[in-house]
């Protein structure tokens, strides 16, 4: 595992989130209310509405163009068949950091 | 080797058979998937909700991008299947050639059109697709529409149109609607009902020519000599089934293309599927049938064993406030005996058809909770002898206990028929209860029931309550959403009774079941809270909608619209210098002058957002909350100033009240006009506040519309002076702030109260009057200011929080 820094918490939102860019596309990067954070793919993939737009709810977000809703644990939509990529990250300190060798690894794949 | 599997018609019958495939064999197929609609699969049947605005396109689609992506279809939709070479076994489409080891057919049907004279002119139309609902959608109130045929289709369409609030009158040929699906005495009680709705229904009315002017219809003329004027006529007289394509290769046709019970054609390798096939001398038009054919189709292809049986059906019909059912034969016979029941205070009319002691056939109107247990009385040829005296009665009845109301959904035999689109029975239901699902979104995800027409709702909550008991509520009056149990004027009133001032304390002693809700209730709370505690509670942008948060319209490709203010709708060269160089400065592909007097910049990127904002305002433009449920615009008309006609400065008052109510935060958007004479240019009359000047001064109109209703202000008062125009104003909107449910406009709310009580308290009571104000003065003391400069100092949070683009690549 080699951890990328990405940014302060307080750079986020609280229930909110920010856009990351990388080579696989945009990556949102959510904070829920009691300060945890999740990344995911930041396209829905319903029509491409932006998630890290949506609405932050429990360790949910509600995409802002129709509504689907994901769990940010596992990407799974709420009574749709569909998922969106997630990826790790942690907060060390006030640091959020993500997994770059996840990353690598799925934009060589 | 995957074999190549080609389809025509992305349909509801082939969506189904696709369905079963990708679930029970997912590696077995390569399948290509052609349509002649430029879309996928969606419940054709939905088309009626969405025409009546009680559903969206975006929420009848069944298989979007996504989902054909996920399972590797090949789509080509908007392309059409030219003609098939069953030598060489590939399709022709428009766009070229695909080879194929096994063909479906699953092209539906088309809309019959009667060759009357006129009936290629534009505007006439039948029902059958996205575009026919498209073009009725456009109908309402001022336009008139001619429906022919009175039967399912047409009084869809017609109910649909009503309730957009077009003129509609409704054209057929035989004596009482339905005649297929209903008797004289139903017929006449759907007659009742839909006139009641306003729709003008003739009987026995023969069309005799279509005429029309400069190439579009203008008036359908009955062999009486009848003209009924119309801007849209619609045909909905029938269907046939699709087969030209079927026809020109070869295969067996006669009404549609022949299959046997496996749903093979005359061809081996070619099957068909859905309303375009004939089986054994029948043809089909609704769905549960096809998705039986589906089923079996799916299960032919991968090599089990599965044959079709025809069954009967049932009909009903998807008109909120027209409950009807019917199923099996019910015409008058020899040896049949009719049982009958009316109500007439309650509009209720049943009638059950016996043949040799068995039920085989059932009429209903008006109450119709017991269809589905004479449904399966019909369908399994039950004696009926014994309880014959009660039949009528339903359920309940047999075996002496009655008057509860969930008995009858109890009685009901575990193979009882609940949800009749997808034919699934009360035990797959009770069987996915006893697995764990509690509640109706459950039951819709893990059986299907009750998820395509949704009519079965009732019934499936109903065998909720029975089969869980106190474990389920059954609902009442609607909670806001999943996340509490009470509605927006509960929680209302308790925000206020318990001094509710954070969302935490709503979420603790309002027993939320959610940790801070969700998209729904929590864009609720946070305006109630920030309107009834402008200064303890602060706003929440994360508990905001995108627009909102934002303070710009998100566009459907991601980008957003800036929208500044023009207060009154006045401007003046340096602002259309500023608006213009920003255009060119950030590539605006779009400028629009708006319907609310002002200019829209469309397609501006996310991240330029707060540069732009800067730019503004530096010439002195302000958001102008194009994007908010708040203040929008005060149109207004040059009045006094220049028009010969103006009796007051209706300028000056625009400009006036748009000061003292921008930024405010209210229940749905706000959108206020000014006339300076009664000629009304400013279009004052259709506003959530519009004000007409006379010689006298001014009166005050509110709870107008102008969207999917339109609906004329209603006059609040007639005042002498501008302040007091003003005050008025002032006190209706903090009236509606305290009190209207989020997201209704001032005439629905307004509608809920009436317009006596907001007089009340509005206009003859100066002390209310006085709090009300001094109440949005202190509210304003907070939000009266520019979203936009305060973001524009926030450009960073409009960036990415990093970017990753060259470490990820290493
Ligand atoms: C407004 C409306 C309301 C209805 N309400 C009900 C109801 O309440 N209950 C009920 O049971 N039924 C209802 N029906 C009937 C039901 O929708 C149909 O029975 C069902 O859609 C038929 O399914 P299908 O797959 O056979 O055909 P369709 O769903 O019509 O699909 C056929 C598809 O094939 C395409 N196609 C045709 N030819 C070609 C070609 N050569 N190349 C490529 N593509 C081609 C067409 O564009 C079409 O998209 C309703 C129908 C309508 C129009
Ligand atoms: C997502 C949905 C919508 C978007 C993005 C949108 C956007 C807009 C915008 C940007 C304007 C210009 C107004 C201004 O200058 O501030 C406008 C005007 C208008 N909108 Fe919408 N709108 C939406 C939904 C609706 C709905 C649902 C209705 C009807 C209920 C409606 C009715 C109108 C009317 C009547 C005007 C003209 C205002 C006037 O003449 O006073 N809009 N809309
Ligand atoms: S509403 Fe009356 S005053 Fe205003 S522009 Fe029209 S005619 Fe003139
Ligand atoms: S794009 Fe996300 S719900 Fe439609």
């Amino acid at each position: 595992m080699s951890w990328i820094d990405i940014g302060h918490i307080d750079d986020i939102p609280l229930r909110g989130a920010r856009k990351l860019k990388t080579a696989l596309g945009c990556i949102a990067v959510f904070r829920t209310n009691t300060d945890e954070v999740f990344a995911a793919a930041d396209r829905c993939p319903h029509k491409g509405g932006p998630l890290s737009e949506g609405i932050v709810h429990g360790q949910s977000i509600t995409c802002p163009l129709h509504n689907w809703v994901f769990d940010l644990n596992t990407g799974q939509a709420k009574g749709e068949d569909a998922q969106i990529a997630t990826y790790t990250v942690r907060v060390e300190g006030e640091r959020i950091l993500i997994d770059g060798a996840d990353l690598a690894a799925r934009s060589a794949a | 080797m995957k074999q190549r599997l080609v389809i025509i018609g992305a349909g509801m019958a082939s969506g189904r058979v696709i369905e079963h495939l990708v679930e029970d064999a997912p590696d077995a197929f390569d399948i290509t998937l052609f349509n002649a609609e430029p879309r996928g699969n969606y419940n054709r049947i939905m088309l009626s909700p969405v025409l009546s605005g009680e559903k969206t396109y975006e929420e009848i689609v069944t298989h979007d991008d996504a989902w054909y992506a996920a399972h590797s279809v090949t789509c080509r939709f908007g392309e059409k299947v030219i003609s098939i070479d069953r030598q060489m076994k590939v399709v022709e489409g428009e766009n070229g050639l695909v080879p194929y080891d096994k063909l479906i057919f699953g092209t539906g049907s088309n809309p019959f059109i009667i060759p009357l004279p006129g009936h290629d002119l534009e505007g006439v139309i039948a029902y059958r697709d996205l575009e026919d609902t498209q073009r009725m959608m456009e109908m309402g109130a001022g336009n008139k529409v001619v429906v022919i045929g009175g039967g399912l289709l047409g009084l869809e369409a017609a109910a649909g149109m009503a309730a957009r609030g077009a003129d509609v009158t409704v054209v057929h040929i035989m004596g009482h609607l339905m005649e297929r699906q209903l008797d004289e005495a139903a017929g006449y009680l759907l007659k009742k009902s839909l006139e009641a709705k306003g729709i003008t229904i003739r009987l026995q009315a023969n069309s005799k020519e279509i005429v029309g002017q400069d190439g579009k219809v203008r008036a359908l003329v009955l062999d009486d000599g009848t003209e009924l004027p119309c801007d849209l006529l619609v045909m909905a007289v029938g269907i046939r089934p699709n087969v030209a394509v079927a026809q020109d290769a070869g295969l067996a046709v006669g009404k549609g293309i022949h299959v046997d019970d496996q749903l093979c054609t005359s061809d081996a390798d070619i099957f068909a599927v859905g309303e375009c096939v004939e089986h054994q001398g029948a043809i089909f038009g609704l769905v549960a049938p096809l998705y039986d054919q589906a089923k079996v189709l799916a299960k032919n292809l991968l090599g089990e064993e599965a044959a079709f049986v025809q069954k009967t059906l049932s009909t009903k019909l998807k008109v909120t406030g027209c409950d009807l059912f019917s199923a099996g034969d019910f015409t008058d016979g020899e040896g049949r005996e009719d049982i009958v029941f009316r109500d007439p205070s309650r509009g209720v009319y049943k009638r059950l058809v016996i043949e040799n002691d068995r039920l085989i056939g059932a009429v209903m109107y008006g109450d119709t909770a017991d269809g589905s247990w004479f449904f399966g009385l019909i369908k399994d040829g039950t004696d009926i002898v014994d309880m014959r005296d009660t039949l009528i009665f339903g359920p309940a009845y047999q075996g002496g206990d009655h008057a509860d109301p969930l008995s009858a959904v109890a009685a009901l035999p575990p193979e009882a028929e609940i949800c009749g689109c997808n034919g699934i029975c009360k035990s797959t239901i009770t069987g996915a209860i006893a697995g764990g699902a509690t509640d109706l979104g459950a039951i819709r995800a893990s059986t299907k029931a009750s998820a395509s027409c949704g009519t079965c709702t009732g019934l499936v909550e109903q065998l909720l309550q029975v089969t869980l008991g106190d474990d389920f509520v059954m609902p009442t009056s609607q909670p806001i959403c999943g996340c509490c149990d009470l509605t927006h004027e509960d929680v209302r009133r308790l925000i206020k009774s318990q001094q509710l001032k954070s969302q935490e304390a709503v979420w603790q002693e309002l027993g939320w079941k959610t940790r801070n809700g969700c998209h729904v209730c929590r864009p609720a709370i946070n305006f109630y809270l920030l309107a009834d505690w402008p200064i303890e509670y602060k706003d929440d942008p994360q508990s905001r909608f995108v627009n909102e948060r934002k303070h710009a319209n998100i566009q459907k490709d991601g980008t957003f619209s800036v929208v500044p203010r023009m207060w009154g709708g006045i401007t003046n060269p340096k602002e259309l210098r500023a608006i213009a160089d920003a255009a060119d400065k950030y590539n605006v592909p779009t400028v629009k002058v708006t319907g609310g007097q002002r200019i829209d910049l469309l397609g501006v990127k996310g991240e330029d957002l707060p540069y732009i904002w800067a730019d503004l305002n530096n010439a002195g433009l302000v958001s102008g909350h194009a994007y908010s449920k708040g203040l929008r615009t005060v149109k207004t008309c040059v009045g006094t100033d220049h028009c010969r006609f103006g009796t007051q400065d209706s300028t000056g008052l625009g400009i006036k009240l748009e000061k003292v109510l921008w930024g405010a935060w209210t229940p749905h958007k706000v959108k206020l006009a000014v006339s300076g004479c009664p000629r009304n240019c400013a279009e004052a009359t259709c506003k959530d506040v519009g004000v007409i000047c006379v010689d006298s001064g001014y009166q005050v109109g509110v709870a107008g519309a102008a969207g999917m209703d339109v609906k004329e202000t209603e006059r609040l008062a007639d005042v002498a002076t501008e302040q007091e125009a003003i005050d008025l104003t002032v006190a209706f909107i903090q009236l509606y702030r305290e009190n209207a449910k989020y997201l209704d406009r001032p005439y629905k709310w307004v509608a809920k109260v009436g317009l006596d009580w907001v007089k009340e308290r509005v206009v003859d009571d100066l002390a209310e009057r006085a709090r009300l104000i001094a109440a949005f003065e202190l509210s304003q003391s907070i939000y009266r200011k520019d979203p936009w400069a305060e973001h524009a100092q926030k450009a960073e949070r409009y960036q990415p929080l990093a970017d990753l683009t060259l470490e990820a690549a290493e």
